[in-house]
């Protein structure tokens, strides 16, 4: 009996050498972290072991030199957003301030009501921040999105009541970047006097803001997204027009005018201080080759390659973002195969909870589209000519998945996946 | 996460990638796992019916690397044997094989699943055989 074998085409992985110009392993995971700009770094550095005088000690020249370098680093942060000297709060990054900002206007507001309103596609830091002030009693409306990733403001409207004493809006998603309208919800806070925080982590540096014109009260900041130091962050507070208050959550010494306790992280805070001022300098020229980047990366790909789609909305995204799903080929195998390549997947697999990420099954993405998405995230030292390697190497790893995929020959043959009943489910 | 050397073995060179016909009668077909969970194996096996010898076995898999690796290895695995030895084929064999991690276990559990619908399939299609073979005389 004759039983009809289907050869397919050799599925042995082609190993690369890199192209000129190209050293591997390429990072493009700019979205987790970024290397700390060698000129940040220099900066530092004589803040470990000459100028490594504690920032509060008042009385004697190495305090001295140490208050010098974090008050400048004050300034730089305070041109970057708007703001002034005194609206800035040092802190150990972006959870901190996210839950300084959150339960520290929940504490002082507490007479004035319970209800707070964010999104579902918020980071974890602002998510559980909030879900534990649940279990204290407070109420949380949280707001879904639309099919682009962005809040309906509609929406927004209808969740404030007059109990409502925050509404947290992050500016910039960390999975596909999707910028929200900030200033047009912080117009709304503002007629409604409600306190607006918005968790600008993965906006700070890549696109301008301004306190004062986004209408923002409480803004979480962090250095390491932004090519600056990890364990350093920062929480803009809003001093007049209106005065926010916030209550501590770390006690202590006083420092940063009672709201967080703590010996300054002086080396740190310098080096967020000259990443802001790098990023003002630079930002409008680099976000322009960003998007250009991000932009050929995905003309490239979509050229070659079908039933590829673009997670959220591109028009309002960040310069260096990129998220898509490959139809019919999981995300992590994809990495695998890319392993010379660093970037991120909202696959299940590479989580440890098997549940593909909450923030693209928000926009609607089926699971099964979650499974498939790989987030790139192009960041100042990323060239065109990774980019055009990273782009080939994802075509070739998708066309090679995909004739080991038996959803990709199912739906070859004309079956609708979605009609097969699945074993399983 | 770091992957075995088996796993990336696998990986690189999977085995017996393919299909063959699923309407044959001495190929037995096994489709499990589903595209929401992030893992679709489909299993085939080809028996020689004097014999019950497995004789080919092909697959192809949507999932991570271990779940690539478990059903390379389990198409390895069944050819060869009887489809009665193919059954004995525990999924922990193959976590072992792959020095697969605990949250990978899944991936080995799909890959037993899918030997064992392959099997079932082929033998549903030898039952419904005979009658007609009988009224065919």
């Amino acid at each position: 009996m004759s039983t009809d074998v289907k050869i397919p085409q050799d599925l042995t992985r082609t190993q690369h050498d890199a192209p000129t110009g190209v050293k591997l392993p390429i990072y493009m995971d700019n979205h987790a972290t970024t290397p700390v700009d060698p000129r940040v770094l220099e900066e530092m550095l004589p803040y470990f072991m000459e100028k490594f005088g504690n920032s509060a000690s008042r009385n004697h020249s190495f305090g001295w030199a140490g208050e010098e370098g974090v008050e400048t680093a004050r300034e730089r942060i305070a041109k970057l957003i708007g703001a002034t000297t005194k609206e800035i709060i040092f802190t150990s990054g972006a959870t901190e301030s996210d839950n300084l900002a959150i339960k520290g206007v929940a504490e002082m507001y507490r007479e004035k009501g319970n209800h707070i309103i964010t999104a579902v596609t918020e980071h974890k830091a602002v998510l559980d921040t909030c879900k534990r002030l649940e279990k204290h009693g407070y109420r949380v409306t949280y707001l879904p999105v639309q099919k682009d990733g962005l809040i309906d403001l509609e929406d927004l409207k209808r969740a404030m009541d007059d109990k409502t004493i925050l509404v947290t809006i992050m500016a910039a998603n960390n999975e596909i970047g999707v910028l929200q309208p900030i200033a047009a919800i912080g117009k709304l806070c503002r007629e409604r006097g409600v306190i607006f925080h918005t968790d600008a982590t993965q906006l700070i540096g890549k696109v301008p803001v301004d306190v004062n014109k986004d209408n923002i009260d409480v803004m979480s900041i962090s250095a390491h997204k932004m090519y600056g130091p990890k364990g350093v962050g920062a929480l803009y507070v809003r001093r007049k027009n209106p005065r926010v208050q916030i209550s501590a959550i770390i006690d202590g010494g006083g420092h940063e005018r009672g709201m967080r306790s703590g010996t300054l992280n002086v080396a740190g805070i310098v080096g967020l201080g000259k990443a802001c001022a790098i990023a003002q300098e630079e930002m409008a020229k680099e976000s322009r080759r960003l998007s250009g980047l991000r932009d050929r990366l995905r003309d490239r790909i979509m050229g070659r390659l079908d039933e590829v789609y673009v997670n959220g909305s591109m028009e309002h995204r960040l310069p260096g973002n990129l998220n898509i799903s490959f139809a019919y080929v999981e995300g992590e195998s994809l990495l695998m195969g890319i392993n010379d390549i660093a970037v991120s997947s909202g696959s299940a697999c590479t989580s440890a909870t098997l549940e593909p990420s909450y923030v693209l099954k928000a926009l609607g993405t089926g699971d099964d589209l979650a499974h498939s998405s790989i987030r790139f995230g192009i960041g100042r030292f990323n060239t065109e000519a990774e980019v055009d390697y990273v782009a080939d190497r994802v075509i070739e790893t998708v066309e090679r998945l995909r004739e080991l995929s038996p959803l990709y020959e199912m739906a070859k043959e004309g079956i609708n996946l979605k009609d097969v009943k699945w074993a399983g489910e | 996460m770091s992957y075995s050397d088996k796993v990336i073995d696998h990986y690189n060179n999977p085995r017996n990638v393919g299909s063959m016909d699923k309407s044959s009668a001495d190929v037995g077909t096994g489709l499990v796992g589903a595209p929401e969970c992030g893992d679709v194996m489909k299993l085939q096996i080809k028996v020689n019916p004097a014999t019950n010898v497995i004789e080919e076995a092909k697959f192809k898999t949507f999932g991570c690397g271990s779940a690539i690796a478990s059903s390379s290895l389990a198409t390895e695995w069944v050819k060869g044997k009887t489809v009665d030895e193919a059954l004995s084929i525990k999924n922990m064999d193959i976590v072992k094989e792959l020095s697969l991690p605990p949250v990978k276990i899944h991936c080995s559990v799909l890959a037993e699943d899918a030997i064992r619908a392959a099997i079932g399939d082929w033998k549903k299609k030898q039952e419904s055989a005979k009658p007609v073979a009988v009224e065919a005389r």
